[in-house]
């Protein structure tokens, strides 16, 4: 983990050609891993999370479940998803789900955001956004396969969770992890952590009979920096719609680096088309009256249709 | 439906005209009346805002030093879809009001065919038939309006945002509206440059309402005959001939 007070950036959302001082030191890819299995529901790292980043206490909302509201708010990024689940042969199974940002290695939200620097990945991993750099146009609530940013009517800009980058940037494990009691929740290097839920899903394969145990850490778009471990890893969407196959829309890309500058110069070439019109071919004046004959009717006489 | 709108356009003609005045002095034809020009410039304001506040929604990187202007790139992107609210409505209204002469006619595919040869400057006057507007003036009707309609669906598909209507709904309209601006972006230079410089006389239709006569017969000679009752291209003819009969100095119009 980083001891440096400051992380290194390695993408910035809206930016063409490099980033300054990319790649100058070397970083570990942070990872934060989330065992299902072991999970109570205590809601811990909610309030930790609150607390740590100074939130206002958010009034809960109800439905039917223990889940402390519907979805993440743009002040509450940590959501502990409650999920009943019947099984093939009758009994039930209660998923809880600590649901927050992935922190994609390959971010939906960076990839559609237009205005530069508003969302950074740092060295590390993290995806945070910047607040002063952002525009509120919620392109990048379109573009995150898991619903994450959250748009803040008032000071019109998106929040999420940043994986407490303030405090790993001063080599501290983020609050939520801090906060569980269970040691259900890690944090470190990806590869630690991606070997610590390799050996607990094979745990719970050969001694738990979750014979499709397995971890979370979708392919589809280069892997996460949170990664699960779940009871049943053929069927995310139980946990709280988590997508099997996270797909970023493919238009970014073409719409971002090849519509948006191909199209803008096309139509700027519209203005020097009409400057170099006027340089060449010239204006059109209107010409001088024909001359009048003695029949035509005098202008006295004229019908009213003129003028729309 | 026509006859509701026609009275519905009278309506707001003859208000605007109590309004305003439309001033028309010796030598000039009265072109576009009060209410006409009150649409034109709220539809011009607020084309305009719309296009600088997306500016800065569509090129930050580029376009963020002059978001400051509506009060920082989050509030021209607030204020972004009210300014395109207010030129669907102003446009819409003179849609209404022009409906009548942007309806395309054979005259108008006449024109389209010549086109070459009047953006090469060979052509000093305007075809004979060429009434109240051009087919150029009415392409460009045409496309705004195909182009509002667009931008409107896709705007408010934005505005509803990817919680509502799906995240790929969202990430194709924003290249149709990106494509669509453009395109308007592009016509508006070229309408800009035909009603100033490239066409002097223009820019006071819409400033006064009214054109000078020579304006009138040289672009809009079928409305001229009809407003005026002069068909000023046989005059032209006419003389012509009567001159070359005669054998005197040609006294003609320079065509």
């Amino acid at each position: 983990m980083s001891n440096r007070q400051t992380l290194q950036i390695q993408q910035m959302s809206g930016h063409s050609g490099p980033i300054a001082g990319a790649g100058v030191q070397r970083d570990l890819e942070v990872c934060k891993l989330v065992d299902t299995t072991t999970c109570i529901g205590c809601k811990a790292c909610e309030v930790a999370c609150v607390e740590w980043n100074d939130m206002p206490f958010a009034a809960t909302m109800f439905d039917n479940t223990y889940q402390t509201m519907p979805e993440t708010r743009w002040n509450f990024w940590n959501l502990i998803k409650f999920n009943e689940h019947q099984k093939e042969d009758g009994t039930l199974m209660w998923l809880m789900r600590k649901d927050q940002c992935m922190h994609c290695a390959d971010p939906g939200c960076l990839r559609a955001c237009p205005a530069e620097g508003a969302i950074v990945q740092y060295a590390n991993g993290i995806v945070d956004f910047q607040q002063e750099n952002c525009i509120g146009c919620e392109f990048c609530v379109s573009g995150c396969p898991f619903n994450i940013p959250k748009f803040n009517s008032s000071t019109k800009k998106v929040y999420k969770c940043t994986l407490c980058s303030d405090r790993v940037s001063a080599g501290l494990e983020p609050a939520c992890i801090k906060a569980c009691p269970t040691g259900c929740l890690k944090f470190g290097t990806k590869d630690d952590m991606k070997m610590h839920a390799e050996a607990r899903a094979t745990q719970l394969r050969d001694h738990f009979g979750f014979e499709k145990a397995g971890v979370y850490d979708p392919a589809s778009i280069g892997g996460t920096h949170v990664i699960y471990v779940l009871h049943d890893a053929s069927n995310p969407e139980l946990y709280g719609n988590l997508p099997r196959n996270p797909q970023i829309p493919w238009s970014y890309t073409v719409w971002k680096w090849l519509a948006k500058p191909v199209l803008g110069t096309l139509s700027l070439l519209g203005l020097v088309g009409v400057l170099f019109h006027y340089v060449t071919v010239g204006p059109r004046r209107a010409q001088p009256e024909p001359p009048r004959r003695s029949t035509e009717p005098s202008p006295q006489s004229r019908g009213k249709k003129e003028g729309q | 439906m026509s006859t509701s709108v026609e009275r519905f356009d009278d309506k707001a003609r003859g208000a605007f005209d109590q309004i305003g005045d439309n001033q028309v002095y010796v030598g000039e034809l009265l072109r576009h009346r009060v209410y006409t020009r009150f649409l034109h410039w709220m539809v011009a304001i607020f084309f305009f805002l719309a296009l600088f506040s997306g500016f800065g929604i569509y090129l930050p990187w580029l376009f963020r030093w002059f978001t400051p202007v509506f009060g920082g790139g989050a509030v021209a992107r607030a204020l972004h879809p009210w300014f395109g609210i207010g030129f669907a409505v102003f446009f819409g209204l003179q849609t209404l009001n022009w409906l009548a002469p942007m309806t395309w006619t054979a005259a108008d595919s006449r024109w389209m065919r010549n086109l070459k040869s009047m953006i090469a400057g060979k052509e000093k006057l305007e075809p004979p038939d060429t009434h109240f507007f051009n087919a150029g003036q009415k392409l460009q009707f045409w496309e705004i309006i195909l182009g509002t309609i667009v931008l409107l669906i896709t705007g408010i598909i934005m505005w509803s945002g990817a919680h509502s209507l799906g995240r790929l709904t969202v990430a194709v309209s924003y290249i149709l509206h990106d494509i669509f601006a453009l395109i308007m972006l592009f016509g508006i230079f070229i309408h800009l440059y035909l009603s100033t410089i490239g066409q002097p006389g223009t820019f006071q239709g819409m400033i006064r309402g009214a054109v000078s006569e020579k304006w009138a017969w040289t672009f809009h000679p079928a409305w001229f005959q009809e407003v005026t009752g002069r068909d000023a291209r046989e005059a032209v003819e006419q003389a012509r001939r009567d001159t070359a009969a005669s054998g005197s100095s040609p006294k003609l119009p320079m065509v």
